[in-house]
C-alpha cells in the first residue's frame, strides 16, 4: 500500500471503528476492546505514514472533485504529519482513560459517546491531511458537527445552552469569515492549493493581505483568539475525556494548526514579513495570552481554569504563526505538540479528581494530594510543561517562540511570554502545591477518603495519566522527530 | 420518431393523465395514472436535456404550424434544466403522495386531487418549455388554478382562506403579466419570444416597452414571491397538504424565476434590463432585505412548515441576488440554486410530510423527542437542514460558493460577507428544530409513534441522496448551469 492510500486509511479506520462500536453496543467489554484496537491500528498507520514523510515524501490522494478544479484531496506534508502524530497517539491513551472514567462516573449513552468520539478523530485526521483550503474547510466543519453530540452529551439544559454557544460561534466564524477568505483567495489566485512559499505573493496588495489574514485568524474560531473564545469554556460541560482530547488536542489544535498551515502555505512567511501585515495580529494574540491568563486566575472550577489556560496557550501558536519567521514557526509547531501532552495530562487529572473524590472546585482540593498522590504528581508534571520549565517538553516551544520574537524585533512580545509564564505558575502551580501541602479541609459531604488511605481513579485512567506525564519528560529529552518535521517547513 | 416529438410528449403526457385521473373512480388507479404521466414527463425531460447538452437547441413547431404564427416550443440549457427539475421532483413527490394524500385528503376527492395535481405539473412544464409569450400566460393559469385547488384541499380549514388569498394575489400577478404581454404585442405584432428578442432592440426608447417591462417584472415577481410581494406564500405552504407543499415549494417559484430570467435576458436583453434600466440596482437591495428579514422571521415561527416557507422567501432572495449581478458567475449561481434549492426544500418538506403522517402536526412542540421515535425521518430532516445552511458536501454549499464568488467578482465584498453571515441565521432556525427533535422530551402524542412507512421514506431519502450526490460531484450541475448562464447572456435562445 502506498503512503497516499495509507493517508486515506487513517481517515477510514476511525470511521470503521465507529461502525464497529455501534455493532458491539450490547457488550461493553467488546465495544471498548474495539475502540482500543482501532486506536492501536490507527497509530500504526500514522507511524507508517511518518516513515515516508520523514524520508522526504509527500503522499497524495484525490478523493473526489466536487467543483471543477477544486478537488477533495489529501496531502501529507510535515506540519500535518505532526498534528496527525499527536492526535493519533493521544487518541488511544484517551480511550484508555475514557474507559475508566465513563464507567467510574456511570455516564449514560456510552455507545453514542464512543461512536462520535471515533468520528471526531476521523475528521481530525482529515484536517491534518487536508491538501487544499477547500478540503481543510470541509473537515473543519465536519469536526465541529461531529463533536457537537459530545459536548451536549449530558443532555441537560446547561449542556444544550453550551452546545448552542459552541455551534453558534464555531459555525458563524467559519462560514462568515473563513469561507469568505477562502473564496476570496480563490478569486485572487485561481487556486486553493497549499504551496510552499504561499500562493498570494504578487497577487494581492498589502491592504487585501491584511484583511485576508485577519479573516483567517478570526474565522478559524477553533483557535479561540479573543473575542471568539467563548465556545471553549462553554464546551467544558462535556465529559472530561472529551474536554481532554477534543478541547486540549483535536479541536483546538485543529484551529491553531490551520492558522499555522495557512500562514506557511497560503501567505508564505517571507511575503508576510515583507508586508508586515501580521504585526497587529501578533498583539491580538499577545492580548489573548495575557487576558485569558488573568481570567484563569478568577476561576475556581478546575476545568474552567484549564479552559482559560488553553485559550491563553493556543495564542502562543497563533503568535508563532504571526511572527512569520523560522523560529516563530518552529516554536508554534512545537507548541502544538508540547501543549497537547501537557494539557491532556492536566485534564486527565481533573477528571480523575472528579471521579475518585467527586470534587470540581480548586478550593475543595486542599490536602487531596495525600489521597491521590499519583494524580497530583502528574498534575505537577503537566504544569511544568505548560509553564515551560525543564525538564518538561514545554521548555522547547517557549524557547523557540522567544527567539522568534527577538528575530522579529519585538522585545515587547518576549516580555509578554515571560509574564505569561509567571502567571501560569500562579494559577496552575497552586493546585498541586495546595493539594500536597495544605491541611485537608473538613469534608461536609462525607465524600472522599480523607482518613489517610490512598484512593486513586480507576486503573485504566491512572495508567493513561502516567503515560502522558512520562511523555512530557520524554519530549524534553527527545523532541527530535517533531523538531525535524517542523524544520522541513520552517525554512532555513 | 418519438425522439422528434419529445417536446410535445412533455406536455401531452401530464395533460392526458389529468383528464384520465378524474374519470376513474378508484383512488389507487387514479394515482397510478398520475404516476405514469409523471414518469413519462420525466423521461421526456431527460431526453431533451441530454440532447441540449449535446450542443443542439431544440425547436419544435406545435401542430406543424411554423413560428412565428404557430406556437413554438424551444429548449436550451436554461429551460432544459428547469424541465428536469420540475419533472424529476414531480416523480418523487407523486411517489410520496400515495400514502400521504390518503391520510390528509378527503377520500372522495382523491381522484380530483390527482387531476388538479397533473394539471399543475402540466402547467409548470408548459411554462418552461414554450417559446411563445401568450402560451406562457396560458400555462401559468393552468398551473395556478391547479395549485389553488390543491391548497384548498388541505385538512386544516385555514387552507381555504390561504388558497383564496393566493388566488387573489396570483390573479393580480397573472393579469399584470398578460397586460405586459399585450403591450409587447401591440408594439411588435408578435408573441414569439425569439421574434420579440429580435424586434425589441429597435424600440428600446419607447415608453410602452418600458411599461410592458414594468408590468411583466411586477407580475412575475408576485408569482415567485419576491419580497415584498411574498405575503401569500407562508400560509399557502403551511396549510396545503404535505405533498402539495413539497411539489409547489420545489417547483412553482422556480418556474416563475425562469420566466423572469427569460424576459430579462432573452427577450429584453441584458443591455436593456441591466444596462439602460439598471435593474441590478433595484433587485440587489430587495434580495438582501428578503434574505435578511425573512430568515429572521423564520427563526420565530413555531409551525415548522411556515418556518420553511419563510426560509423559501429568503432563498428566493439568494437566487435574485445572483441574477442581479448579471454576470456569468452570478447567473450560474442563480441557476444552480434554482436546482439545488428545489432539492433541499423538497427533501425538507417531504420529511415534514412523514411527521404529519405519523404525528398529525408539524408544530415545534409536536416534534419534540421524535429523534428516537422516527430516526430516519429526522436524520433526513437534519441532512436537508445542513444542506439549507450550506454545509460543504451538500448542494447548498455549491450554491453559496458561486454566489459569493459572483459577489466578490463585482467587488461587492460586503454583499459576499452578508450572504455568508445570513447562512448563520439558517443555522439558528434549523438548529432550533434539531434541538427539539433530539433533546426534547416527547409529548404524550409523540411518545407512541413509530417510524414513517417506507413508501414515504424512500422518496424523502431519494431527495436527500440527491442533495449529497450533487454536493459531492457538482460537475454535472455546474456544467449545465454555466451553459445556461452563457446562453442567457448570449442573447436569443
Amino acid at each position: 500500500m502506498n503512503p497516499g492510500e495509507l493517508a486515506l486509511l487513517a481517515l477510514v479506520i476511525p470511521a470503521a471503528g465507529a461502525v464497529l462500536v455501534g455493532l458491539l453496543r450490547s457488550s461493553p467489554n467488546l465495544r471498548e476492546a474495539a475502540s482500543l484496537i482501532t486506536g492501536g491500528v490507527l497509530l500504526g498507520v500514522v507511524m507508517q505514514i511518518h516513515r515516508a514523510v520523514a524520508a522526504g515524501e509527500i503522499p497524495r490522494f484525490v478523493l473526489a472533485e466536487p467543483l471543477p478544479g477544486i478537488p477533495l484531496e489529501l496531502v501529507v506534508e510535515p506540519l500535518g504529519m505532526i498534528f496527525a502524530l499527536v492526535a493519533g497517539s493521544l487518541w488511544i491513551v484517551t480511550t484508555l482513560y475514557a474507559i475508566g472514567y465513563m464507567r467510574g462516573h456511570h455516564e449514560k449513552n456510552q455507545t453514542r459517546f464512543y461512536i462520535f468520539f471515533a468520528l471526531a478523530i476521523s475528521c481530525t485526521m482529515g484536517v491534518a491531511f487536508a491538501g487544499n483550503l477547500f478540503t481543510l474547510f470541509i473537515f473543519y466543519e465536519a469536526l465541529t458537527l461531529s463533536t457537537f453530540p459530545l459536548v451536549t452529551h449530558a443532555g441537560t439544559d446547561a449542556a444544550k445552552r453550551a452546545g448552542r454557544v459552541y455551534l453558534g460561534i464555531l459555525l458563524s466564524t467559519s462560514i462568515g469569515f473563513q469561507l469568505l477568505a477562502i473564496i476570496w483567495t480563490y478569486l485572487l489566485t485561481g487556486t486553493i492549493d497549499f504551496e510552499m512559499g504561499g500562493i498570494l505573493e504578487g497577487r494581492a496588495g498589502e491592504g487585501v493581505v491584511a484583511v485576508l489574514l485577519a479573516l483567517y485568524v478570526f474565522g478559524i474560531g477553533k483557535a479561540a483568539v479573543m473575542p471568539f473564545h467563548r465556545w471553549l469554556p462553554a464546551a467544558m460541560v462535556a465529559p472530561t475525556p472529551v474536554s481532554a482530547l477534543l478541547h486540549a488536542v483535536a479541536v483546538v489544535k485543529a484551529g491553531v494548526f490551520s492558522i499555522l498551515k495557512i500562514t506557511i502555505y497560503v501567505f508564505g512567511i517571507d511575503f508576510l514579513t515583507q508586508l508586515g501585515a501580521s504585526v497587529w495580529l501578533m498583539w491580538a494574540a499577545a492580548a489573548t495570552i495575557i487576558l485569558a491568563s488573568l481570567v484563569a486566575f478568577r476561576k475556581d472550577n478546575l476545568k474552567a481554569r484549564l479552559a482559560y489556560s488553553t485559550i491563553s496557550q493556543l495564542s502562543y501558536v497563533v503568535l508563532g504563526a504571526m511572527l512569520a519567521n523560522t523560529m516563530g514557526i518552529i516554536g508554534g509547531g512545537m507548541h502544538i505538540v508540547m501543549h497537547a501532552f501537557g494539557k491532556i495530562t492536566l485534564f486527565f487529572c481533573a477528571g480523575a479528581v472528579m471521579v475518585a473524590a467527586h470534587k470540581t472546585e480548586i478550593s475543595d482540593m486542599k490536602g487531596l494530594g495525600r489521597t491521590m498522590p499519583v494524580t497530583f504528581a502528574a498534575f505537577f508534571v503537566g504544569t511544568l510543561s505548560i509553564i515551560g520549565l525543564p525538564p518538561a517538553g514545554g521548555t522547547w516551544s517557549k524557547w523557540f517562540l522567544g527567539l522568534g520574537a527577538l528575530d522579529a524585533g519585538q522585545v515587547g512580545l518576549v516580555a509578554v511570554l515571560m509574564v505569561s509564564s509567571l502567571l501560569s505558575i500562579g494559577y496552575l502551580m497552586i493546585v498541586p502545591v495546595r493539594a500536597f501541602f495544605s491541611p485537608a479541609a473538613p469534608n461536609p459531604h462525607g465524600h472522599g477518603h480523607a482518613n489517610g488511605g490512598i484512593h486513586e481513579a480507576p486503573l485504566p485512567s491512572l495508567i493513561a495519566i502516567v503515560i502522558t506525564s512520562l511523555c512530557c519528560f520524554a519530549l524534553f529529552v527527545y523532541p527530535d522527530p517533531f523538531f525535524r518535521l517542523i524544520s522541513m517547513v520552517a525554512g532555513p | 420518431m418519438i425522439a422528434a416529438h419529445l417536446p410535445a410528449i412533455q406536455i401531452v403526457a401530464p395533460l392526458l393523465a389529468a383528464a384520465l385521473c378524474v374519470l376513474v373512480p378508484w383512488k389507487r388507479v387514479s394515482w397510478g395514472i398520475a404516476m405514469a404521466g409523471a414518469v413519462t414527463a420525466f423521461g421526456a425531460a431527460v431526453g431533451l436535456l441530454s440532447r441540449v447538452l449535446g450542443g443542439e437547441d431544440i425547436r419544435y413547431a406545435l401542430g406543424g404550424w411554423a413560428a412565428p404564427w404557430g406556437i413554438e416550443y424551444r429548449v436550451d440549457a436554461v429551460n432544459g434544466l428547469v424541465l428536469l427539475i420540475v419533472a424529476g421532483i414531480g416523480v418523487v413527490v407523486t411517489l410520496f403522495a400515495l400514502a400521504s394524500v390518503e391520510r390528509e385528503v378527503d377520500e372522495r376527492r382523491i381522484p380530483l386531487f390527482y387531476g388538479a395535481w397533473m394539471l399543475c405539473l402540466c402547467g409548470l412544464l408548459g411554462i418552461a418549455i414554450t417559446g411563445d409569450a401568450f402560451n406562457i400566460f396560458v400555462f401559468l393559469e393552468i398551473s395556478s388554478l391547479g395549485t389553488y385547488a390543491l391548497i384548498a384541499m388541505g385538512s386544516d380549514r385555514r387552507a381555504l382562506v390561504s388558497a383564496f388569498r393566493y388566488l387573489i394575489m396570483g390573479s393580480i400577478g397573472a393579469s399584470f403579466i398578460v397586460i405586459g404581454i399585450g403591450l409587447l404585442y401591440v408594439e411588435t405584432g408578435t408573441l414569439n419570444l425569439a421574434d420579440l428578442a429580435e424586434l425589441l432592440p429597435a424600440l428600446h426608447g419607447e415608453r410602452t416597452i418600458l411599461v410592458a417591462f414594468a408590468f411583466l417584472t411586477v407580475g412575475t415577481s408576485l408569482k415567485l414571491a419576491l419580497f415584498p410581494l411574498h405575503v401569500w406564500l407562508p400560509d399557502a405552504y403551511a396549510f396545503a397538504p404535505s405533498a402539495v407543499t413539497g411539489l409547489i415549494a420545489a417547483t412553482s417559484t422556480k418556474v416563475a424565476v425562469y420566466v423572469l430570467l427569460r424576459f430579462f435576458f432573452t427577450v429584453f436583453g441584458v443591455t436593456y434590463s441591466f444596462g439602460e434600466l439598471s435593474l441590478g440596482m433595484w433587485l440587489l437591495p430587495l434580495a438582501l432585505v428578503a434574505i435578511f428579514t425573512m430568515s429572521l422571521v423564520a427563526i420565530f415561527q413555531r409551525n415548522i412548515k411556515r418556518m420553511l416557507a419563510y426560509s423559501s422567501v429568503a432563498q428566493i432572495g439568494y437566487i435574485i441576488l445572483g441574477i442581479s449581478f448579471a454576470s456569468v458567475t452570478g447567473l450560474t449561481a442563480a441557476t444552480l440554486h434554482l436546482f439545488n434549492h428545489a432539492l433541499m426544500k423538497g427533501a425538507l418538506f417531504l420529511a415534514l410530510g412523514c411527521v404529519m403522517y405519523r404525528v398529525g402536526s408539524v408544530h415545534i412542540d409536536a416534534l419534540r423527542g421524535l429523534g428516537r421515535r422516527m430516526p430516519w425521518t429526522m436524520a433526513a430532516f437534519t441532512a436537508g437542514g445542513l444542506s439549507l445552511i450550506g454545509v460543504p458536501l451538500t448542494v447548498g454549499f455549491v450554491s453559496k460558493w458561486y454566489l459569493v464568488l459572483g459577489a466578490l467578482e463585482q467587488g461587492m465584498w460586503p454583499v459576499a460577507a452578508l450572504v455568508l453571515v445570513t447562512s448563520t441565521l439558517a443555522v439558528v432556525y434549523i438548529w432550533r428544530v434539531v434541538e427539539a427533535v433530539y433533546f426534547g422530551e416527547p409529548s404524550a402524542r409523540a411518545g407512541s409513534v413509530s417510524e414513517a412507512p417506507l413508501r414515504l421514506l424512500v422518496p424523502t431519502w431519494a431527495l436527500i441522496v440527491a442533495n449529497l450526490y450533487f454536493g459531492i460531484d457538482a460537475s454535472l450541475t455546474t456544467n449545465v448551469a454555466g451553459q445556461a448562464a452563457r446562453a442567457l447572456l448570449g442573447g436569443a435562445p
